[in-house]
């Protein structure tokens, strides 16, 4: 195999390298030295047990949503929704998470991820709907939807499901058979991160060895090509579009049965938008989307530890976050300019440009 | 009457576009107060040659005179600016946009936009040349002939005293033809020239005081608008006869209709039918040929055959199987096998050579679901040996080179066995070997039973290969014909829409 200078795993270190050397600058402002600011957010981090989960921890729901918004976005079904489905799925894991009390956590769990799956699921029906029969565009559709979804949390925490005991807005505890069980004793590492590597998994495998992933490859890479070989484009991305809800879904019942136990307000802080960042950074594949999600995890665990090592804000990880996801979409783009493209530049055929706009809104 | 040097004159205008010659040392000019059309089948060069006079397209050798005067035109700025004008196929009107906006664009200095003004300039355009339009309408409103006159009087709000019209009538219905007409000869009557670009003949002798005629990129001649339609038609076609030799054999068809074509409608833009009541029969062991003028209905026609567009009335059925309606996998389960113009979008050219090749047929490469990869690339060498192509199994076909990838496409599609095929351009743009190799994969299907519908805008290879010929014209059908039987001027007359066949 020959290796050219724009294949994909050197586009991203080209990116990681480009983003450093923007970021020094404000890096610079904030008091700090870059080189030990950048090794304070990657390799700090990885020396110590404590801080290697924390980073497995931070990885597991953006893991899931970066899965579910690729596989979206393979099959060019933008999908800017993730975080409203995975506010549904919390929604639905918070729910029957009070009601499974009684059962033995081998049922009550599987009941669970399946109830949150069909909540992200069922958020995601209507924009795709909408999209195959009306041709309106998802990318508005599902991004609107997310504020609506957050209305929603927000209406059940004030009204129905307040806390009865303390009256926070905050959804009753749920029960403890309903709760992801610890890995590892003494940290917050749950049965999450499993699920988000045997989702990150099956996906891999159905889109690189399945005729269905095969089938909504070729709808993303040229709808009109698809179409013409027989493929029923619609029916596929509507199965891009569910799937890629059930996923979010599910990052929603990790975050309620792992880390919150209950539905709060604040239970994911853009979790779904940070979904696209992992997938356009992971280019849209499954193993790249595993290793972006612990990269940002990494990055995550790292400012927080740096604020305190090197007194600067903690929000300097957000910003090396963004500027990462900004030069590798630059460069995703430039490949593709630089690339011979006979006929049509046919949609989709790179990941980033709508994954750029979607997190802009 | 003609009291100068021409309104606007090209002089040895050549444009290559890679290998082909688009115009080839063209010359010609319009004088004050005329209207000469431009004349060629498809391909002729005629858009070309204008798009060069008006800035659109860079010439590689020639000059461009305005009144007598050398003029450089890089942009249609410049062009503009020494009073050409142009309208061209695809109008360039902000559609959301009212039609005073429209003309007001690109003609405001600074931030000021002086509607005032572009509503005058459409009364002023009304009172003298009976223009009428309402400034104030939205033009995704208007028809599409309404859209063509806001053009016109925007070339003529900027002042051009050539006017270049680029198949002006072809998105037009007859009534508004009619208008047109009328606005064109007002507008000569001012003064101004025009260059009218078509390839009807009736049309051409309608409006205009003289013709020239482009064939292949080159001049053929110029003649009076008057000159009798036989003779435009041989200026236009070419050759008193073909000069190919058939290579269809000797076998001839069977007479039992695989392929049958039913009064088949259907709807195109701007309430023009794109089909009308076609109705044809392909034989087992038969090629019909489909002639005509590109966007008399060809597109469409195969559309409907591929499953990819819906007729509104008729019907199209191989061995009792409808495909009216159908969708592409029913098509292809039919036993019609589909080569478009456009092989390109048909094929995904991001995805292997291997994967293209199954695509039409995945679950045949699978066992419950998962795609069986070994097989797929067995069958990916094998077809890749048979048909010649010059590419590996996991080469993504848009690296491939346009050959290559039409013989991915008839590899996908003839290893299915197709009863019936549907082929349209089938050698567009390909070498001479790429060529031979399709046209004989064609006839060897011929010659193995299956019926085969061909478009193409090649007469030379509809005469080669076809065992009869349909011409289409405005979407119906205006002349049938034995391949024996095709004389090229009564082709050419029939294509630019003029008699019928005896």
């Amino acid at each position: 195999m020959r290796v050219s200078p724009w294949s994909t795993p050197l586009l991203i270190v080209y990116a990681i390298l480009i983003t450093f050397a923007i970021t020094a600058g404000p890096i610079l402002i904030a008091g700090a030295n870059p080189i030990e600011a950048y090794g304070a957010f990657v390799v700090v981090p990885l020396t110590s047990q404590f801080t290697l989960l924390e980073i497995l921890v931070s990885a597991t729901p953006i893991m899931l949503t970066g899965a579910a918004v690729a596989v979206a976005f393979r099959a060019g079904y933008w999908n800017i929704g993730a975080e409203g489905q995975l506010l549904l799925g919390a929604i639905a894991a918070a729910g029957i998470g009070t009601l499974v009390g009684g059962l033995h956590p081998v049922i009550a769990l599987p009941i669970m991820i399946v109830g949150g799956a069909l909540g992200g699921a069922a958020w995601a029906l209507a924009p795709a709907l909408l999209r195959i029969r009306f041709g309106i565009d998802e990318v508005v559709t599902t991004l609107l939807l997310n504020p609506v979804a957050l209305l929603l949390v927000n209406g059940l925490l004030h009204g129905p499901w307040r806390d009865p005991v303390t009256g926070f807005p905050e959804s009753p505890r749920i029960a403890a058979s309903a709760e992801f069980p610890t890995l590892i004793d003494r940290s917050r590492l749950h049965l999450g991160i499993l699920l988000a590597l045997i989702v990150v998994t099956v996906a891999w495998y159905v889109l690189a060895r399945t005729a269905a992933g095969l089938r909504l490859r070729a709808a993303g890479l040229s709808p009109h090509g698809a179409r013409f070989a027989g493929i029923n484009v619609s029916r596929t991305l509507l199965g891009a579009a569910l799937v890629s809800g059930a996923i979010a879904g599910i990052a929603g019942v990790s975050e309620v049965a792992g880390i919150q136990n209950r539905l709060t307000a604040g239970l994911s802080p853009g979790y779904g938008y940070t979904g696209i960042v992992v997938a356009t950074l992971g280019t849209l594949t499954m193993p790249g989307v595993a290793i972006a999600a612990i990269f940002l995890g990494d990055l995550t665990v790292g400012a927080s530890s740096a604020a305190r090592s090197l007194g600067i804000p903690s929000q300097l990880g957000a910003v090396v976050q963004g500027v990462l996801l900004l030069t590798t979409v630059a460069l995703l783009a430039l490949r593709r300019n630089r690339a011979r493209r006979p006929a049509d530049g046919s949609a989709g055929s790179v990941t980033g440009d709508v994954a750029a706009e979607g997190t802009a809104g | 009457m003609i009291d100068s040097a021409p309104a606007l004159e090209l002089r040895g205008i050549t444009k290559r576009f890679g290998d082909l010659v688009a115009n080839d040392g063209i010359d010609f000019d319009v004088r004050r107060g005329e209207v000469h059309a431009l004349l060629g089948e498809n391909g002729a060069g005629k858009t070309t040659v204008m798009r060069i006079a008006y800035g659109l397209t860079q010439a590689d050798a020639g000059e461009v005179r305005v009144e007598g005067q050398p003029r450089i035109i890089r942009s249609p700025r410049d062009a503009i600016s020494a009073g050409i004008g142009m309208v061209t196929q695809h109008f360039a009107l902000v559609g959301p946009m009212s039609v005073a906006e429209n003309l007001a664009l690109g003609r405001s200095r600074g931030l000021r936009l002086d509607l005032a003004a572009a509503r005058r300039r459409a009364a002023s355009a009304s009172d003298r040349f009976g223009i009428r339009i309402d400034p104030s309408l939205r033009v995704a409103n208007l028809s599409v002939g309404q859209q063509q006159r806001v053009e016109i009087v925007k070339a003529l709000s900027r002042d051009c005293r050539v006017l270049i019209l680029d198949e002006p009538t072809a998105v037009l219905v007859p009534d508004e033809v009619n208008a047109l007409f009328a606005t064109l000869r007002s507008l000569v009557a001012d003064g101004l020239s025009i260059v009218f670009i078509s390839h009807k003949l009736a049309e051409v002798r309608a409006i205009s005081d003289r013709v020239s005629v482009l064939r292949r990129g080159k001049l053929v001649g110029t003649a009076a608008g008057s000159t009798d339609e036989r003779e435009l038609a041989r200026m236009m076609v070419g050759r008193p006869t073909f000069g190919v030799e058939r290579v269809a054999d000797g076998a001839a068809p069977s007479a039992k209709p695989i392929l049958r074509i039913r009064g088949l409608h259907v709807a195109g833009a701007n309430d023009l039918p794109a089909i009308s009541d076609v109705s044809a029969d392909v034989c087992a062991g038969e090629i019909l040929g489909v002639a005509g003028v590109s966007g008399n209905g060809q597109t469409e026609l195969v559309e409907v055959l591929s499953g990819m567009r819906r007729p509104t009335s008729g019907s199209a059925a191989v061995s009792g199987t409808e495909l009216a309606g159908a969708d592409p996998g029913q098509v292809m389960r039919a036993g019609v096998g589909r080569i478009p113009e456009d092989r390109h979008a048909s094929l995904i050219g991001d995805l292997s050579v291997a994967y293209n090749l199954v695509l039409e047929r995945l679950d045949d490469f699978g066992n419950g679901g998962r795609i069986d990869e070994r097989r797929i690339r067995a069958h990916a060498v094998e077809l890749i040996r048979r048909f010649d192509i010059r590419a590996g199994p996991d080469d993504p076909v848009a690296t491939l080179s346009g050959g290559n990838i039409q013989k991915v496409l008839l590899a996908r599609v003839l290893s299915r066995d197709p009863r019936v095929i549907v082929v349209s351009q089938p050698t567009r743009g390909l070498d001479v070997g790429a060529t031979e190799y399709v046209r004989s994969q064609l006839l060897e299907r011929r010659a193995d039973g299956a019926a085969i519908l061909l478009v193409s805008e090649d007469l030379d290879e509809l005469i080669a290969l076809s065992d009869r010929l349909i011409v289409l014209y405005e979407g119906r059908i205006v002349g049938e014909m034995a391949v024996a039987d095709a004389d090229p001027e009564q082709l050419g007359m029939l294509m630019a829409g003029r008699g019928r066949a005896a």
